[in-house]
């Protein structure tokens, strides 16, 4: 356990009760819960530098993203977070085009985009009991 | 040359400026960019928060380019990121890949794998020659001192990206910006994130790890910052106010896309490039080219 990865954070130099190194310890001790209640994984930006410079190989950006995902689960994640998946899942995209956007579009000389997407409520149908779960918290 | 294009969330609504761009460097150098109505979010937004929803996304995507027989073309460094992890994650025939098609079924499609991902970056520096690229050149860029910023996703996680620019000590965007005469000049922390992941979750860590870069650019002289993601740009252009309010650093700091600077290279107009949409003027910067 060298700590390369706390070394190589960003986000560990501005915030240093941010710990990449601490997170795996924690994980591996069996303390997800713990991990999860403090909130403190949204601080990950999922830059890769860790996982990128550990010399072990240990894929601490894809530990990260499963304790997120673990997070979101139990109710842990921030509204901003459950918010944007909402939005994604209903509109396909984080930002759904209007009419508005497809004139300023075509002033540019851009082809317009689709306004409303179904493909994502089908893809997502069959899920939608556990989706609606992971939706609310 | 084609390749299905994908826009992603962020650039048609965001950021016209990088996709008009874009399509006339692509014009120019004779690759086709088609568009692909039905493309959807690549699914990366929503990796942290439901990785099962967001790689089936992915794979929707990727079945749709297979159908069109294309390969992808993406300008987002994170589209390109999520969407080559997916095709490398079902690449081989498995349960994997068995699950995500079951699901795509739904919608009448199926991923058999295969499908290439590439950054418009990575197209431009892998699949076109140099010379091909300079004899477009029409205007010399020898006046200008460019910092680079290549940001994450654009080389990471580097497992997946057969290695062709090395994420430790990347060259591709610094050899297409060279092209140009611009000089080229490195600063202190070139690899850091711009940290635009964070600004929905803790806006002040987000925007002090981009003001750290902003400040080590400025100290080594340059004239702009060189990105080639809208998140990145959003970061150090869109919020650069409110980031250097009360610094040193006050001026007004231009952030191009390296699409506009080839395109400027190119000899195109201020508008073809969508400049005049850049947060931060580039006027004086550019004023030599524009009088």
């Amino acid at each position: 356990m060298c700590r390369t990865c706390t070394a190589v954070c960003p986000i560990t130099r501005l915030n240093n009760s941010f710990n990449p190194f601490r997170f795996v310890r924690l994980a591996l001790l069996g303390y997800i819960e713990e991990i999860l209640e403090s909130g403190l994984i949204w601080l990950c930006s999922s830059c890769y530098a860790c996982q990128e410079k550990c010399p072990h190989g240990v894929r601490i950006s894809d530990l990260m993203t499963a304790l997120k995902n673990q997070g979101l689960k139990t109710g842990h994640a921030p509204r901003e977070v459950r918010l944007q998946m909402n939005i994604i899942k209903d509109n396909g995209r984080i930002y759904p085009i209007d009419e508005f956007d497809n004139k300023k579009r075509g002033k540019l000389g851009l082809p317009s985009l689709p306004t409303s997407c179904e493909t994502v409520s089908t893809l997502f149908y069959e899920d939608r009991e556990s989706n609606s779960q992971l939706r609310t918290g | 040359m084609t390749y299905a294009f994908f826009l992603g969330c962020t650039i048609p609504a965001r950021s016209r400026g990088y996709e008009m761009s874009a399509r006339k460097v692509a014009e120019k150098l004779d690759f086709e960019l088609r568009d692909m109505e039905e493309f959807i979010c690549c699914g990366y937004p929503m990796k942290a928060s439901d990785q099962v929803s967001s790689e089936l996304m992915g794979a929707y995507n990727l079945a749709l380019a297979q159908k069109a027989g294309l390969d992808v073309c993406t300008l987002c460094s994170s589209c390109a990121s999520y969407l080559t992890e997916v095709a490398y994650h079902l690449a081989e025939e498995g349960p994997k890949r068995d699950a995500v098609n079951t699901q795509l079924s739904r919608v009448g499609l199926e991923y058999k794998g295969g499908v290439k991902v590439r950054h418009f970056v990575r197209v431009l520096f892998e699949e076109i020659e140099p010379k091909k690229i300079k004899q477009h050149f029409k205007r010399d860029l020898v006046d200008l001192t460019i910092a680079l910023h290549y940001g994450c996703h654009y080389l990471k996680p580097s497992g997946i990206f057969d290695n062709f620019d090395p994420a430790d000590y990347p060259k591709s965007i610094e050899k297409l910006v060279s092209m140009t005469g611009a000089r080229v000049v490195s600063y202190a922390g070139e690899q850091n994130c711009c940290g635009g992941p964070l600004l929905p979750v803790d806006e002040k860590t987000a925007l002090s790890l981009a003001k750290e870069k902003l400040d080590a650019v400025f100290e080594v002289g340059a004239d702009a910052l060189c990105v080639v993601c809208p998140f990145c740009s959003v970061m150090y252009d869109s919020n650069q106010k409110t980031i250097l309010s009360g610094s040193a650093t006050n001026s007004g700091f231009p952030v191009l896309y390296l699409t506009q600077l080839l395109g400027l290279a190119m000899g195109f107009e201020k508008k073809e490039l969508g400049l005049q949409m850049n947060v931060v003027k580039p006027k004086e910067l550019l004023k030599k080219y524009f009088p």
